[in-house]
């Protein structure tokens, strides 16, 4: 039968429907990536701005706060830290071991030079949250005419 | 790290289980560690963004269901500029075995960590039947 040949290129039976849900599935996949690029490095950060400041955020569960070290260098931010792994007693073993640990370092470059000086973090749920206020000398200065 | 590097994104579940959520947000796989002992297993599951009263952890049948909610304001005027990782909700479902004593199961999340502690149940399941001569 003609009918059936047609629906049979959908590949799932005789519902089209799943056919625009798989689509949809696809472009959602294919678009994330665009959405959300990696560096490869980790920890992933998001950047949020409003031209006056910037707000670094960072997802490192597990860690404690004190293990964090936030360095700043002009117009780049140094997150450095670490996570042991768990300790197990004797006579336990793994059965899935998904969770990262070791020691990491990234190098963020900001478009601006940093004021070093009014850096803020918080670290809360395992987000480390970073505030970088622009450099005083770097903002934009209003430059009034005087007349002659 | 560096060998590592390429797992390290968030694992978006792709496919979405039979009950229909209210909450219009991604929803992430957690990484978990798994141990097990002599008498109890432990979980371990990295969920940023979750507190203790944002997590809900359901054991129905052998269905071990770990769900975190993750509220996150958006900062306000602000635009992300860059992203390198999605926020949402967290959810994992496992299958475990019935030998866990359900009444003394032990959960609690530290800095966006979930740890399940699951004791054994002493009592085998299993009874040996003597046979006897007849």
């Amino acid at each position: 039968m003609l009918w059936t040949d047609g629906f049979g290129m959908f590949g799932r039976g005789l519902d089209p429907w799943s056919e625009f849900q798989r689509i949809e599935n696809e472009m959602n996949r294919v678009l994330s990536r665009f959405v959300a690029p990696s560096t490869g490095d980790f920890p992933a950060v998001n950047i949020w701005t409003d031209g006056e400041e910037t707000l670094v955020t960072t997802e490192i569960p597990g860690i404690d706060a004190g293990a964090i070290d936030i360095s700043v260098a002009g117009k780049t931010l140094i997150l450095k830290g670490a996570r042991e792994p768990e300790q197990l007693d004797e006579g336990n073993s793994y059965h899935r071991r998904e969770r990262w640990y070791g020691q990491f370092t990234k190098a963020i470059e900001l478009p601006f030079t940093i004021n070093a000086e009014k850096v803020g973090a918080r670290f809360a749920n395992g987000i480390l949250t970073i505030t970088l206020p622009r450099s005083e000398a770097e903002k934009p200065k209003k430059i009034t005419i005087k007349s002659a | 790290m560096a060998d590592k590097s390429k797992e390290m994104q968030k694992k978006e579940i792709e496919q979405t289980d039979l009950v229909e959520r209210t909450r219009a947000t991604k929803i992430y796989n957690p990484d978990v560690d798994i141990i097990e002992g002599k008498d109890r297993i432990i979980v371990i599951a990295d969920m940023p963004g979750v507190n203790e009263k944002s997590v809900e952890v359901t054991l129905e049948d052998n269905v071990l269901t770990i769900y975190g909610r993750v509220d996150w304001d958006v900062p306000e005027r602000m635009k992300l500029t860059h992203a390198e990782y999605g926020i949402g909700d967290y959810q994992r479902i496992f299958t475990i075995s019935g030998e866990i004593n359900r009444e003394k199961i032990q959960a609690n999340v530290k800095d966006g960590v979930l740890r399940l502690v699951m004791p054994k149940n002493n009592t085998p399941k299993m009874k040996k039947i003597a046979v006897k001569a007849g």
